[in-house]
């Protein structure tokens, strides 16, 4: 499957791009903008990414598999991210995330056969005093129940 | 008491609301003076970073070469990934243009043509709003070139934001640095510092995002003024976030040296169900965690909490109850720390993973007695053996939850097998035999 940006993408790129002296520190402004087009990082897209920004694949590649942020495989339409640092854990964080699981029927980074949900555990959030949360693709929801969860889960369409 | 970081003003968030209530007044003071005489009275402010070290920030300023023909530059750190710590967010969110007045101060006394804000990937939400803030700031000729014409002084900088995408590693400076710079957010070997060689090895300034947004205040109502509030020693206020079982979670902005059981009980209304307090982390998940019966007289600042076996660190107070399994708590800070190791020293790459099977053998039910002075062990080789702090942090939870609360982690693991009848061919191998005894047949 090859990968191109799109122009507006490649305007964008080229703005991250002025920020800086050099064109390795855009590779993370690159990665995003390419992971909202493509959903996720390919080999493909890293080429791309080396191509565009004239350094080496290589170091592309070491800061996608660095960063938990960039994913290589496909994530679900709704990415869920499910705090259980120790905030979140002392008030229900494992309880809310053994309810996601059950009620979604997968594990940890796994995705639901129609794509819509994916699951993960992450580390603090930086929401301890709103403590339990989760996370869905950029939005974060905080002072959770298992009820209110519920109520989430069932309004995503 | 009056707030410094986060004013009860409504809508400051609003370039007008902000502009009405004296904003970029302290900017227009600052260029009226010397980039050295902002250091002196930042230095004599006594204004200590608000990241976790606590290092005092004028100091840190004066440290940047004062002749050089290379570019300087200024980061921000926004990362705030410590488990505790959620401090930065309310800033961003209620206060940005006090955070961008700070850091055209702060590139005015540096000598920084272009400061970078790092925040953390996660915080989507506060990206944007800052993002917003800094359009403003460019429209309304408060950064960028336009500052020369707006403020009528031969000095202009740009502030980008750069978007971290989850490590909790890239909150240490160094690292900090390697991710602006598009590598792998590995730290780097200290010396040279950062205001020797930094970004792209040019002179570089690190503050943390509550230490900037301190700046314009201190600025504009003098040095004085603000070494009189709170701690002597460490003076200002602090953005106390404090999680756990409290019944008001949140972040307080308070005077440094409040009692810790003030803030606990007045401020965050006390524990749930008027539980007793076994254990708490007074700054953020790597500070060495205090017992409940250790808090009375303790003081929320760098040199009580040091005092009290402590440290400061981001003012993230963890508060657990008398009914939180300290062993689980133990294991997922353990795991939190293997998860986020850069994997570049061997002590904290292994060490830290050992730490968390050692736990997870206890928490089975399979470890014994022993296995408790194995972790204080292996957490004292992690201590100081590290290229940057992720090495303590991860090994003084360990150590000092073990030590402090030696009684409940004992209740975990199996108790000393003690046999019925004395093992003769065991008790053989201590019997003391003195070298003096043994004849060698020549």
């Amino acid at each position: 499957m090859s990968f191109k940006f799109t122009e507006e993408n490649l305007k964008r790129l080229e703005n991250e791009r002025k920020k800086y002296p050099e064109s390795l520190a855009a590779v993370m402004p690159a990665i995003y903008i390419a992971q909202e087009q493509n959903g996720y990082i390919t080999n493909e897209v890293m080429t791309e990414i080396a191509d565009v920004l004239g350094i080496d694949k290589v170091d592309v590649l070491g800061v996608v598999t660095f960063y938990t942020m960039f994913h290589t495989k496909p994530v679900g339409k709704y990415h869920i991210q499910v705090c259980t640092n120790v905030s979140c854990m002392l008030r229900g964080g494992y309880e809310i995330w053994e309810y996601i699981k059950s009620k979604l029927g997968i594990d940890n980074m796994e995705v639901t056969p129609d794509g819509k949900f994916s699951i993960e555990e992450v580390e603090c959030m930086g929401a301890c005093g709103y403590a339990p949360m989760i996370a869905i693709n950029e939005d974060y929801y905080e002072n959770l129940t298992k009820e209110k969860v519920e109520e989430i889960l069932n309004s995503l369409k | 008491m009056e707030r410094i970081v986060l004013p009860e003003i409504p809508n400051l968030n609003q370039i007008d609301v902000y502009l009405k209530n004296g904003g970029f007044e302290a900017a227009k003071k600052a260029f009226s003076q010397t980039p050295d005489d902002i250091i002196e009275q930042v230095k004599k402010s006594g204004l200590r970073g608000r990241g976790g070290a606590a290092f005092l920030t004028g100091l840190k300023w004066s440290f940047m070469p004062k002749t050089t023909d290379m570019p300087k530059y200024l980061c921000i750190n926004g990362d705030e990934s410590e488990p505790g710590s959620f401090k930065d967010r309310q800033i961003f969110e209620y206060n940005p243009f006090q955070l961008i007045e700070g850091a055209i101060i702060t590139c005015y006394a540096i000598g920084a043509k272009i400061a970078y804000l790092y925040i953390r990937g996660e915080y989507h939400k506060w990206i944007k709003l800052m993002q917003q803030a800094i359009d403003t700031a460019y429209e309304k000729g408060f950064l960028g070139e336009k500052m020369k014409s707006t403020f009528g002084v031969d000095f202009y900088c740009d502030l980008y934001i750069h978007k971290g995408a989850g490590a909790y590693i890239c909150g240490e400076e160094s690292s900090l640095m390697n991710s602006i710079e598009g590598k792998r957010g590995y730290p780097r070997v200290k010396p040279p510092f950062p205001a020797q060689k930094g970004l792209w090895g040019c002179p570089t300034t690190i503050n943390n995002v509550e230490t900037i947004t301190n700046v314009p205040p201190i600025i504009l109502k003098g040095w004085e003024w603000f070494s009189k509030i709170g701690a002597p020693k460490h003076p200002g206020t602090l953005l106390f976030g404090i999680s756990g079982h409290v019944n008001k979670p949140g972040v307080y902005e308070l005077p440094t040296g409040i009692l810790l059981t003030e803030l606990i009980y007045d401020v965050a209304g006390g524990v749930p169900g008027n539980k007793k307090i076994k254990c708490v982390i007074p700054g953020g998940s790597s500070m060495p965690p205090l017992r409940g019966d250790q808090l009375e007289g303790v003081r929320m600042d760098a040199e009580s909490l040091r005092a009290a076996g402590s440290a400061i660190g981001t003012g993230g107070v963890i508060v657990m109850d008398e009914d939180t399994n300290l062993l689980k708590v133990l294991l997922r800070i353990t795991h939190f720390y293997h998860h986020e190791s850069c994997g570049q020293c061997t002590p904290c790459r292994e060490g830290t993973g050992w730490m968390e099977k050692i736990l997870k053998r206890i928490e089975q039910g399979n470890g014994t007695s022993k296995d408790l002075d194995l972790l204080v062990s292996v957490a004292q080789n992690i201590e100081g053996n590290t290229i940057c702090a992720l090495g303590d942090a991860a090994a003084w939870p360990v150590k000092f939850m073990i030590q402090r609360f030696r009684d409940e982690f004992e209740k975990y693991v199996k108790p000393q097998v003690v046999l019925p009848v004395p093992n003769k061919v065991h008790s053989m191998r201590f019997t003391k035999i003195s070298l003096d005894n043994i004849v060698l047949k020549s």
